[in-house]
């Protein structure tokens, strides 16, 4: 069935309004958007990281949590709990127990999930739950005031990796988890963001729910807080990421990558950047080199991995 | 008919879970509790057990799985020791603040650093705080015992429970004990049948909210309180155990207490070693007796102060160390239990067997010895003592 995005919407509401996350963060639009790639027939269990998502949308007596159950334990296990979570479901459902088709989803932030929680995650992947987990990646930990994480782009300005008379931001490049993760015995491993009519968002998370096994989705997930921009920008700079390449779109299914979205005009990185009070330093004269740096780091995992679709095309036709 | 065994600890223990047959295991092999998930592992591989077995990478990934099968409505069971129990303890707290009755048995051993792997009680001593009932366990049968009456106990007192026994001593030496045949277990346990759980299909309910302040501090006394609360269900399912198997189980084992006027309070396998100890001093006309606590969480306030009041001295045997400056766990717990009563007894802390160092019989006389001394001078002026320590 093609894509109809006021179809979409009118899917089941899992995650409600009334939440506190901030005005013009992207996290409560991923998770909404990608549970509505859930039928509307089956149940889920959502596994949360310790994060801005998790202590915004469930302070008790309330949750922002519907038409689905929801569990959050501690900062680095959201996956070892789903985990569990899926083997009771595994047990109870042989004993008939529970009958309902139930799906497991987990969500962290960059920081629960590339750095505290990348054991855990690892190790759930390795096993091979029928598990779906899907990081919302805004590049540091916003939920304790903006610390830079391995996820936090290079040249960064964070408040544990200030951008100082010495040392101009974050010096190191960003981990790449979803290239590990295609090398962790996990099924789909996906890239998106919330561009367009989210059709591409919508489409892997469906990919990854109902595709059996592991599977790993990275959504870039702007912050207005730590990044600097306008709240009422959130379309405008997730467009610009893709725009530039600075976070392609693609996903890899059994070894077989596809990039599903390739701009007409790759833009230059600047464009992204230029609009973020994180690399507002970067615009000085004297550190032109370091847009050039972040430039040529774009260029060559754009290139690496338009050479990957290639040869994996190649491999598999 | 009971069913009579050759068994070592870590077997019975699998053999306890095995009649148990719980829907989830989650485990992380660590020295000497590994050949729990090795044995369960066989049932699992052979279809002896119904259990979907998680092997995590990690021990916290053990708890975590634990905790996530155990909020989706499954009865969860898990073992370790030492260090794993050190990695676990971020979710132990965790498993009691959101009221799941998973069971865990330790396999005690010494907590590093330096690195040992054999017993004393630092591990379990340093979660004694973290919410889960403690039980301790002098010998296999004990293990054996405590691990099915656990199950019923954290379902109904809807904590946590730990098991606790001698890592090596009790773990991996073989002793007769006697089995209760599957179906006694299996009705002995009964159905699991969560009030509230994930996969209730009749409501979804969210688990593990952030809490403000006044809920915060609300939520931590009810849990507080279900630890008091627990006392009294440890002792319908003890009861209820010994309808079915003819073994008692109370707070506080005494053995040898009725005409004591001389006492030593300690826990596990050492206790075997000063019963012997005691029946010989006996003959020499020292009336030596043990209080042996079973039940370290909840702590028997009542029942360790009424069993202690009356003595002229007092050994409370520690095989961990606060590192405080002035006493072990057990020390502080008992003598605060006895204040608390109004018992007033000159008494005497000794540490001994940290890293698995034998406990002697000889080590045990010394200790009477010492309390007959300390009987006569009519007070104690001894300090924190460290039992069978050899000088380098």
């Amino acid at each position: 069935m093609a894509y109809n995005l006021k179809e979409v919407l009118n899917k089941k509401v899992r995650l409600s309004s009334g939440h506190r996350m901030c005005a013009g963060c992207g996290a409560p639009t991923v998770v909404r958007n990608v549970l509505r790639a859930l039928d509307d027939e089956h149940n889920a269990v959502i596994s949360c990281a310790t994060g801005c998502l998790e202590v915004s949308t469930c302070i008790y007596p309330y949750t922002a949590w519907k038409n689905c159950s929801f569990i959050h334990t501690a900062f680095e296990n959201a996956s070892a709990t789903l985990s569990g979570a899926i083997e009771a479901y595994n047990a109870l459902k042989e004993k008939g127990k529970v009958k309902k088709e139930t799906k497991f989803i987990g969500f962290g932030g960059d920081g629960g999930t590339l750095d505290i929680g990348l054991q855990s995650l690892s190790g759930a992947m390795e096993r091979g739950h029928d598990i779906a987990y899907f990081c919302y990646d805004n590049g540091a930990y916003m939920n304790t005031g903006t610390q830079r994480s391995s996820s936090t782009p290079h040249f960064a300005d964070t408040t544990t990796s200030p951008a100082g008379k010495e040392v101009p931001g974050k010096m190191q490049r960003r981990k790449d988890l979803t290239e590990i993760m295609s090398k962790n015995n996990t099924v789909y491993v996906a890239q998106t963001a919330l561009v367009g009519n989210l059709k591409d968002l919508h489409d892997k998370s469906e990919k990854a729910i109902y595709t059996e096994g592991p599977t790993y989705v990275s959504v870039l997930s702007p912050c207005p807080r730590g990044w600097g921009y306008d709240p009422s920008d959130l379309s405008v700079i997730s467009k610009l990421a893709v725009d530039t390449c600075f976070w392609p779109l693609y996903e890899i299914e059994n070894g077989v990558y596809t990039v599903t979205y390739k701009p007409a005009n790759k833009l230059p990185v600047e464009e992204f950047l230029k609009m973020q009070k994180r690399f507002k330093h970067l615009f000085k004269p004297e550190n032109r080199w370091m847009i050039d740096e972040i430039q040529k780091e774009v260029d060559e995992k754009w290139n690496f991995l338009l050479e990957q679709e290639k040869n994996t095309h190649k491999d598999n036709a | 008919m009971s069913i009579r065994e050759r068994l070592s600890g870590n077997e019975a223990v699998a053999t306890a879970m095995k009649q148990i047959n719980p829907d989830v295991v989650a485990a992380y092999p660590i020295t000497p509790s590994t050949e729990i998930p090795q044995y369960f592992s066989n049932f699992v591989a052979n279809g002896t057990v119904d259990t979907h077995f998680i092997p995590v990478e990690s021990e916290h990934s053990a708890m975590s799985a634990c905790i996530g099968a155990s909020s989706a409505g499954a009865r969860v069971m898990t073992a370790t020791s030492s260090q794993g129990l050190a990695l676990m303890y971020e979710m132990l707290n965790i498993a009691s603040g959101l009221r799941l009755p998973i069971v865990i048995s330790v396999a005690n051993r010494a907590i590093s650093a330096p690195l040992n792997i054999h017993n004393d009680h630092s591990d379990s001593m340093g979660v004694r705080d973290s919410g889960f009932i403690q039980l301790y366990c002098e010998n296999n049968q004990e293990a054996y015992d405590n691990a099915i009456m656990a199950v019923k106990i954290a379902e109904k007192a809807k904590l946590p429970v730990m098991v606790c026994f001698d890592g090596f001593i009790t773990s991996h030496s073989i002793e007769n004990i006697e089995l209760l045949e599957d179906e006694k277990v299996k009705s002995f346990v009964g159905d699991f049948n969560p009030e509230e759980y994930l996969l209730d299909e009749t409501r979804n309910i969210s688990i593990g909210p952030l809490d403000l302040q006044k809920d915060f501090f609300r939520h931590r006394a009810i849990l507080s309180k279900a630890m008091v609360d627990s006392k009294e269900i440890i002792k319908e399912v003890s009861d209820e155990f010994y309808k079915i198997s003819s073994r008692k189980y109370d707070f506080i084992e005494k053995y040898k207490m009725d005409d004591a006027i001389f006492g030593i309070v300690a826990l596990n396998s050492t206790c075997g070693t000063i019963k012997e100890t005691i029946d010989e001093l006996r003959e020499e006309g020292i009336k030596i007796g043990l209080v042996k606590p079973r039940c370290f969480r909840p702590l028997p306030q009542n029942e360790l102060a009424d069993s202690l009041k009356g003595l002229k001295a007092l050994a409370v045997m520690d095989k961990a160390d606060s590192i405080n400056g002035f006493s072990g766990p057990l020390y502080s717990e008992v003598t605060s239990a006895l204040f608390k009563n109004n018992v007033c007894v000159p008494s005497v802390n000794y540490i001994y067997g940290l890293g698995g160092v034998d406990v002697t019989k000889e080590n045990i006389k010394k200790v009477c010895y010492d309390l007959v001394n300390i009987a006569k001078k009519g007070k104690s002026e001894l300090d924190l003592q460290y039992l069978g320590l050899e000088e380098e």
